[in-house]
Parts: structure tokens; C-alpha cells; sequence
């Protein structure tokens, strides 16, 4: 191959790839093609993600004074439950699946396409039509129970817009199930010739195993919410205790759903780190076997932990005691997975390209948030650390440090492949430290003010946990100056960044053997498949220097 | 706030779950140190270019690793479980003699009430070195007691009472905070526990006007809510007395045994056809609405008393 070739240079007449072929507004708007709605959603995902962003941007400026001197507490309440359930629903869930699973599934496996294109593409319908119910709660006046919905506040005293918002989420409840269907029939169905289960990208697993827990359940969610509409607006009795009600149900449903939900948020960041690990270590993952049975002994038990969530609720102890264990025993999975990328390293030739930093970062806070974890699994500490900061802190250290961190890390190492450009790669070695020191700063103070006891959801606080306030809200200014740095960059490599090559990483992995960007149909002859993946130590990878195409994109720069 | 790193340990049970707490914070910081260590380590060791030495590592041997720190993970996490939860089981039950206060939640306030009467908002006064038993139920949606000194907190549901316990055991003044998120002012659902040598809480105690206490608060009610009509010993009504019935099992008509304890008292006012004593018919009508969470607790409070009268007969 010529250089000219490998920097995607054709010079002959042109095949259209995937983004030229075709540039009406209606060529997007009906497109079946994966990669294209992968685009869509990464676009619709970015607009949600910056106005969660806005919404917690007000509410940190707040907690600037323990008195409250910017907002109502109406508005107060309001701008959280419109960050988290923006966060949860509209970025999270859908972030990696829908963007990046969508993209590399089938190139991942040697597909076509997905095995629904038509599905996949209503499936994004649903989630505009959901995002617009909630926007329009939002600004209709806002909902305030929230998140969680928590019955009887959500069912019986909200006087908010608690239907478009349940009704939002709802409607988003079946895109995800929609695509968790697409994705599992995509790999059972559509696997190129040689690929067997065991030759799966780890990516692949991760999403095949959220897809499992998107389809079970998801429906669960659907149910808990409708249950809440329904006493709601046609007063039926459901959780109102005075008319023979259980308060408590709701949290069980929830709980149920939201549980696993944790789990769709941070697979599918497992399988993005998964991949790029080996790569920029130059070796084959550790255990690859022992990361796929931990994906799937996550998603399994998964399902059977939700009452941790609820120590404090009044449910049986017995009951309590067996979530607590159940909850101990579904961290040995995560910690193997942290041991495996560690052991990765070991006797590689590692770089530090960006994609390799926000990777690493994802190890890093995940780490500190899985371990937060056993604090809440021990009954008696999660009794005093449960509804504080403290579990705000844990979980936007496993949501926002992990999953967000391997979002990033996903984008920087597949942007050469989705737009065929590439990054200036000093700006995001410095957004990806940036966003490592700003998360700390950001989240690491909510640890103590928790344990302290600062509840969360308070609008007001006592005064001496002021001192945390202040450093979490400075450090969040740090965090969102990382989130935008990259918006900036990145737009500038689509009209300026240099060519990309087929393969700029020097990679395994059949996404990396077709163009950059991809033709429509993904790939120009069938691929077949003969080796393991990851398979750095083939000849000419293991050598001390790069591969011809490293070197390469290294020089494109 | 003493330091800005420390709680105060108000509680005997706030020692024991500090003890937790250290335990896994030097267990995460020693995990910290190993994962971030060896990351660095071979970030160091094994860049691109360096000298190290490079080369499969023996596939037998990755195994062996990879069971050794399974195992070890495993081992570890059930040790915790173990020592957490018995922590967690001997602290279950409030010892029979604790002092028993009443406390109802509501949008947006703790109130609170002694055994002889007397009422508190937002506040409450214990003794010192002496078990109390909270008794909580909520008028309105969930909320929790939370005193982060005790590090103690439950849930006050709707509908259902909960129940908490703790011996103070440092004199002073503790914040109590509500820390479920109830609506519109959940931040300011705020009050503070006040811990009094027992002299000291007993003296106080007097000085309180003089409410009913709840058991005879409990009495009127019966009467004047109509209860007697049918279950006072001179009734004509088929009903079953209540003296004594508090803590026994009760045989139901349809095969069930419960124990009469808050909740099935409570179910049996607000909701009588549920559970019928077995050899009467449904007849008690319903006073749900007729009866807020308070004057349930003073009725229960009031048949507990006849247990009491049973006793010392
Ligand atoms: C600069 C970044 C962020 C800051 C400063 C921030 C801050 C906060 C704060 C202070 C709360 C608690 C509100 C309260 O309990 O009163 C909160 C809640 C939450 N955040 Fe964030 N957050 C950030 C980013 C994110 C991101 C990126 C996500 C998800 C992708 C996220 C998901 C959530 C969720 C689910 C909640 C719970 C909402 C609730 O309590 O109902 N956050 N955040
Ligand atoms: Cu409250």
C-alpha cells in the first residue's frame, strides 16, 4: 500500500463514503444506515449532555452560600431532578450503545449493517419524541421529584409537571429496549465468517451484555412509571397508604430497573477501555476470557442487588442482609476487570496518545468509585452515608469518572475512523488532564461533606459545610472548561484536521481494515475472520517502534 | 463542627460504625496505592521505547494470577460482609427498657413528643447514656431521620411506622436533619437533638407544660372516637376487649396469626376488614381520615397501657 492510500488519499475516482454519500437533510433524516444514525444520536446526546451541564452549572453556583442567594427552592429542585434525569435517560444510558455501539457493532463483527436497520433508525425517533416531553416539562415550569420519582412526593404532592417528564422517560424506556433487541440479534445473527464467540472484540461483549439488561430491564421502568401516572392522574390507589397503598413499591420497581441501569451506564465504558488498552499497550488483554465472564456475571447479578438502595427504607433486615452480600460479591467482577487492565500494562510498549489518557483516567476513578461501593454495601455505614453527598459523590465517580471519562476515550480513539480527520492531539492531552484534575476537584470534597452528614438535594446547608461547597463548585468550573475544550477542538479537525489512515492507531480489530471514514455497506469485500483478537504480538507489532501506519498518522500531524 | 475532618461521636453506635468505616478506608487506600502504584509502575517501566524487558508472559502463570487475585477479592469482600452485617444484626433491636418517644414527620417539620405529653417541633431533648426508641410515622410523603452525630437514619413512611434506637453518650447539641428529599423545602426540615445528663433531662421534663400524656391522650379518643361503644367490657357489641392484647398472637378467622404489635393496631383502625379476629364478624367500620398519625400513635399508646395494667394485675 502507498502512503497516499493509507492517508485515505484515493487517487482514483472516488467511491463515496459514508458521510458524502448522500448530503440532503432528508438523506440523514431517513437514513438506515448504522454509522449515520450513530451520527444523529451523537448529536442529539451532545445537546443533551451540555443541558444537564447547564442546569448542575446553576445549581453549583447556589451552593456557592449555605443560605441560598441565587435561587428559589423551587428552582433549586427543579434544576437537579432536570440534571439528573437529562443525565440518566437522555446522555448515559444512550451515550456509548448508541453512539459508539451503534458505529463499531457491525463493523466490529463484519456486518453490513445492524440486523434492524429500519428499528434502529425509530428507535432515535423515540428518543427525540422523549427528549421533547421532557424539555417541554422543563419548560412548561419543571418537575421537581427528582430523578428517582420517589412515590408518594411524585404520585400524590408534586404539583409539577411529573407527567411529560415520566411521560418522557417512558417513551425513552422503548427506544432502549428497541435497541437493545437490534444489537443482540445484530451479533447472534450477523457475525462475519471465523468469527466466533470467543474471537469477539470485548467491546462487542460489553454491549451484547448491556443489551441483555437494557431488554429485561427496561420494562420494569415502563411499569414503575405508569403505576405513578396512573395514581396521578386517574387516582387509582396504588402507593397512597391511606387507601391500602405501598409507598414502598414504587422503590422496589425502581430500584429493580435502576439498579441494572448502573450497569448499561458502565459496560459499555468497560468495552470502550477494553479496546484501548492492548492498543496503546501493544498486547493482548489480560484474561480475555475472565473479562467476558465478568460482563456477564455483572449484567447477571445485576439484577439481584436494588435493595441496597434501600436500607434505610424499612424493608426486612433479613432482606437487607442478603443485598448487602449480594453487593459484595457483584464488586469481585469489577475488581477483576481493574486487575486485567492493570496486568495489560505489564511488559507492554506502552504510549501515551489521548485516547490512552482518558482511558487510563477511566481505571483511575472508577476505581475510587467502585471502592466507595463497599462503603454502601456495609449496612451499617451506608445507613449514616445514604441520601448524603457521599453517594453523590459515588456515583458520579462511577457515571461521570468512568463512563464519561471512557466516552471521551472512545471519541478520541474512533474519531479517525467516524470522520476520517484527525485532532489536534496536544489539546486533548491537555482536556483529558484537565478533566482528571477538575473531576477530583470537583467530586473528592463531596466524600467528606457526606460522611460530615450534608444531605443531598439540599438547597441549603449548614454553614460549616461551606468550605466543600466551594472547592466542589470551583473544581466544577475546571470540569466544564474540559468538556468544552474538546466541542472546540474537535469541531476544528472536521473542516482543518489532517486525513486520517485507514488505520491511525496501528490497531487490531476489523473496524481498523475498511476506510476512514467507512463506504455505506462498511466494508468492500466480506471480512473473514482467522485469529483472536487483540493480536499485538503478531509480527511487526511487538517490536519496539510503531507499525508503518502509526508512524504515519504520527507524521500527519 | 469540631474539626473539619471529624464527626463527633455522639452515640455508642456511632464508635462501632466508625470502626467499619476505618477498616475500609485503609482497605481502599491500600488498594488506591496497589492500583495506582503498579499503574505507574509500568507506565514507567514500559513505555514505548524504554529498555524493559518484553515478551509473553507464560500462559500458565497468567491463570494462576488471575485465581490467586479472584480468590483473594472474594475472601476479603465476604470478611467485610460478615463483620459489617454482625455489627449491623446486634444492633437490630432496641433493649426492652429504651426510652420511648413519639416522632411525626411532616412537610416540612420534626414533631416530637415524651411520654408524659410534652411536645417539641423541630427538636428534641434526650438523656445521656440511655437507650431511647424513636416511634416514627409521617403524615404526608417520606422523609428520614438523620442525626449525622449518632450516625443513625430511617426512613418515616407514610402508612407505616419505622422505628429507630440510640444511647448518646456525649453531652450537647447535635443537628437532626431530614434527609429524603420531601419537596419544596427538604433543606429546611431541619432541628437539633439535645443531649442532657439524665438530672438534668429529668428536671427538664417537668418544666414542659403539662401535655396529656399519650396514653391518656389515648383514653379520650377512645372514648370520644367511639372505640368504647364496642370494645369497652360493658359493651353489648360483639367486639374483642384489648386489654392485655398488645404483643400477644392474635388467631385470625381466616387460619393467619399475627402478633399484635404498632402495625397491626394501626391496620385494624384504618383498616379492619384485613385482618379479622377469628370468632367475630367484620363489622368495625373504618376510621381512616376519621384519625391522623398522631392520634393513632395515642391510641396504640393507650393499648399498650392496658397491657401494662394486665401485667401488674
Ligand atoms: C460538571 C459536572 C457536574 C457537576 C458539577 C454535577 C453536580 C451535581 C450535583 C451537585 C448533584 C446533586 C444535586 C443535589 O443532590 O442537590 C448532581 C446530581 C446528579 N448528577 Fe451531576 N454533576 C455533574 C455532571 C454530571 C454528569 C455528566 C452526569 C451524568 C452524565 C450527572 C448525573 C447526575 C445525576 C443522575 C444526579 C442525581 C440527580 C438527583 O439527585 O435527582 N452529573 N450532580
Ligand atoms: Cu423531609
Amino acid at each position: 500500500m502507498t502512503d497516499a492510500l493509507l492517508a485515505g488519499e484515493l487517487p482514483l475516482p472516488q467511491r463515496p463514503d459514508y458521510l458524502r454519500h448522500g448530503s440532503t437533510i432528508r438523506s440523514w433524516l431517513a437514513t438506515t444506515d448504522h454509522k449515520r444514525i450513530a451520527i444523529l444520536y451523537a448529536v442529539t446526546i451532545t445537546i443533551f449532555f451540555f443541558m444537564g451541564g447547564a442546569a448542575i452549572t446553576a445549581v453549583r453556583l447556589e451552593l456557592f452560600q449555605p443560605n441560598g442567594w441565587l435561587l428559589t427552592s423551587d428552582t433549586y429542585n427543579k434544576l437537579f431532578s432536570f440534571h439528573g434525569i437529562i443525565m440518566v435517560w437522555f446522555f448515559l444510558v444512550p451515550s456509548i450503545p448508541n453512539t459508539f455501539g451503534n458505529f463499531l457493532l457491525p463493523l466490529m463483527i463484519g456486518a453490513p449493517d445492524v440486523a434492524f436497520p429500519r428499528l434502529n433508525l425509530f428507535s432515535w425517533y423515540l428518543t427525540i419524541a422523549a427528549g421533547a416531553f421532557t424539555v417541554y416539562a422543563l419548560v412548561a415550569g419543571g418537575v421537581d421529584t427528582g430523578w428517582t420519582f420517589y412515590t408518594p412526593y411524585s404520585s400524590m404532592f408534586s404539583n409539577t409537571h411529573v407527567f411529560a417528564a415520566a411521560a418522557g422517560v417512558f417513551v425513552v424506556g422503548f427506544a432502549s429496549i428497541a435497541t437493545g433487541v437490534n444489537f443482540i440479534a445484530t451479533t447472534h445473527m450477523l457475525r462475519a465468517p471465523g468469527m466466533t464467540w470467543f474471537r469477539l472484540p470485548l467491546f462487542v461483549w460489553a454491549i451484547y451484555a448491556t443489551s441483555l439488561i437494557m431488554v429485561l430491564a427496561t420494562p420494569v421502568l415502563a411499569i414503575s412509571l405508569l403505576l405513578v401516572i396512573a395514581e396521578r392522574v386517574f387516582g387509582l390507589p396504588i402507593f397512597d397508604p391511606a387507601r391500602g397503598g405501598d409507598p414502598i413499591l414504587f422503590q422496589h420497581l425502581f430500584w429493580f430497573y435502576s439498579h441494572p441501569a448502573v450497569y448499561i451506564m458502565v459496560l459499555p465504558a468497560m468495552g470502550v477501555v477494553s479496546e484501548i488498552i492492548p492498543c496503546f499497550a501493544r498486547r493482548r488483554i489480560f484474561g480475555y476470557d475472565f473479562m467476558v465472564y465478568a460482563m456477564l456475571a455483572i449484567a447477571g447479578i445485576g439484577f439481584f442487588v436494588w435493595g441496597h438502595h434501600m436500607f434505610v427504607s424499612g424493608q426486612s433486615p433479613l432482606a437487607s442482609l442478603v443485598f448487602s452480600f449480594l453487593s459484595f460479591i457483584i464488586a469481585v467482577p469489577s475488581a477483576i476487570k481493574v486487575f486485567n487492565w492493570t496486568a495489560s500494562l505489564y511488559r507492554g510498549q506502552i504510549s501515551f496518545d489521548s485516547p490512552m489518557l482518558y482511558a487510563l483516567g477511566f481505571v483511575g476513578l472508577f476505581t475510587t468509585g467502585g471502592l466507595s461501593g463497599l462503603f454502601l454495601a456495609s449496612i451499617p455505614v451506608d445507613i449514616h452515608v445514604t441520601d448524603t453527598y457521599f453517594v453523590v459523590a459515588h456515583f458520579h465517580y462511577i457515571m461521570v469518572g468512568g463512563s464519561v471519562s471512557a466516552f471521551f476515550a472512545g471519541l478520541h480513539f474512533w474519531w479517525p475512523k467516524v470522520t476520517g480527520r484527525l485532532y489536534p492531539e496536544s489539546w486533548a492531552k491537555f482536556a483529558a488532564i484537565l478533566m482528571y484534575a477538575g473531576f477530583n476537584m470537583t467530586f473528592l470534597p463531596q466524600f467528606f461533606a457526606g460522611y460530615l452528614g450534608m444531605p443531598r438535594r439540599y438547597h441549603t446547608y449548614p454553614a460549616e459545610f461551606q468550605i466543600y461547597n466551594v472547592m466542589s463548585s470551583a473544581g466544577a468550573a475546571v470540569l466544564a472548561l474540559a468538556y468544552l475544550l474538546p466541542l472546540g477542538y474537535l469541531t476544528w479537525s472536521l473542516f482543518y484536521g489532517g486525513k486520517a489512515a485507514r488505520n491511525p492507531w496501528g490497531a487490531t480489530g476489523l473496524e481498523w481494515t475498511t476506510s476512514s471514514p467507512p463506504p455505506p455497506k462498511n466494508f468492500d469485500r466480506q471480512p473473514r475472520v482467522d485469529r483472536a483478537p487483540y493480536d499485538y504480538h503478531a509480527e511487526g507489532m511487538s517490536a519496539g517502534t510503531d507499525p508503518p501506519e502509526m508512524q504515519n498518522a504520527r507524521e500527519t500531524r | 463542627m469540631n474539626s473539619l475532618f471529624r464527626l463527633p461521636e455522639a452515640s455508642t453506635h456511632a464508635v462501632t460504625v466508625d470502626h467499619i468505616f476505618y477498616l475500609l478506608l485503609a482497605l481502599s487506600g491500600a488498594t488506591v496505592v496497589l492500583v495506582f502504584g503498579l499503574i505507574l509502575l509500568f507506565a514507567v517501566r514500559y513505555r514505548r521505547g524504554s529498555k524493559a524487558k518484553r515478551g509473553l508472559m507464560p500462559e500458565i502463570l497468567s491463570r494462576e494470577f488471575e485465581i490467586g487475585w479472584t480468590l483473594a477479592t472474594l475472601l476479603t469482600f465476604i470478611f467485610l460482609f460478615w463483620w459489617a452485617s454482625s455489627a449491623d444484626l446486634s444492633s437490630l433491636d432496641a433493649p426492652p427498657h429504651a426510652l420511648e418517644i413519639h416522632v411525626v414527620a411532616k412537610q416540612w417539620m420534626w414533631k416530637t413528643q415524651h411520654t408524659n405529653g410534652a411536645r417539641e417541633i423541630n427538636a428534641l431533648h434526650v438523656p445521656l447514656n440511655r437507650p431511647v426508641h424513636l416511634l416514627m410515622s409521617s403524615q404526608d410523603v417520606i422523609h428520614s431521620f438523620f442525626v449525622p452525630a449518632f450516625r443513625v437514619k430511617q426512613d418515616v413512611v407514610p402508612g407505616r411506622d419505622t422505628d429507630i434506637w440510640f444511647q448518646a453518650s456525649k453531652s450537647g447539641t447535635f443537628p437532626l436533619l431530614c434527609a429524603e428529599y420531601c419537596g419544596t423545602n427538604h433543606s429546611m426540615m431541619r432541628g437539633k437533638i439535645v443531649v442532657m445528663r439524665q438530672d438534668d433531662y429529668a428536671r427538664w421534663l417537668t418544666q414542659q407544660p403539662e401535655g396529656d400524656d399519650l396514653a391518656h391522650e389515648g383514653a379520650k379518643l377512645f372514648v370520644s372516637q367511639g372505640c368504647a361503644g364496642c370494645h369497652a367490657a360493658s359493651s353489648n357489641v360483639h367486639a374483642p376487649r384489648l386489654a392485655g392484647l398488645y404483643g400477644r398472637t392474635v388467631q385470625l378467622a381466616d387460619g393467619r396469626t399475627v402478633s399484635a404489635d404498632d402495625a397491626y393496631i394501626r391496620d385494624s383502625i384504618l383498616q379492619p376488614k384485613r385482618d379479622v379476629v377469628a370468632g367475630f364478624e367484620p363489622i368495625m367500620p373504618s376510621f381512616k381520615g376519621l384519625l391522623d398519625d398522631g392520634e393513632i400513635q395515642s391510641l396504640t399508646a393507650y393499648i399498650r397501657s392496658l397491657r401494662e395494667e394486665q401485667q401488674n394485675d
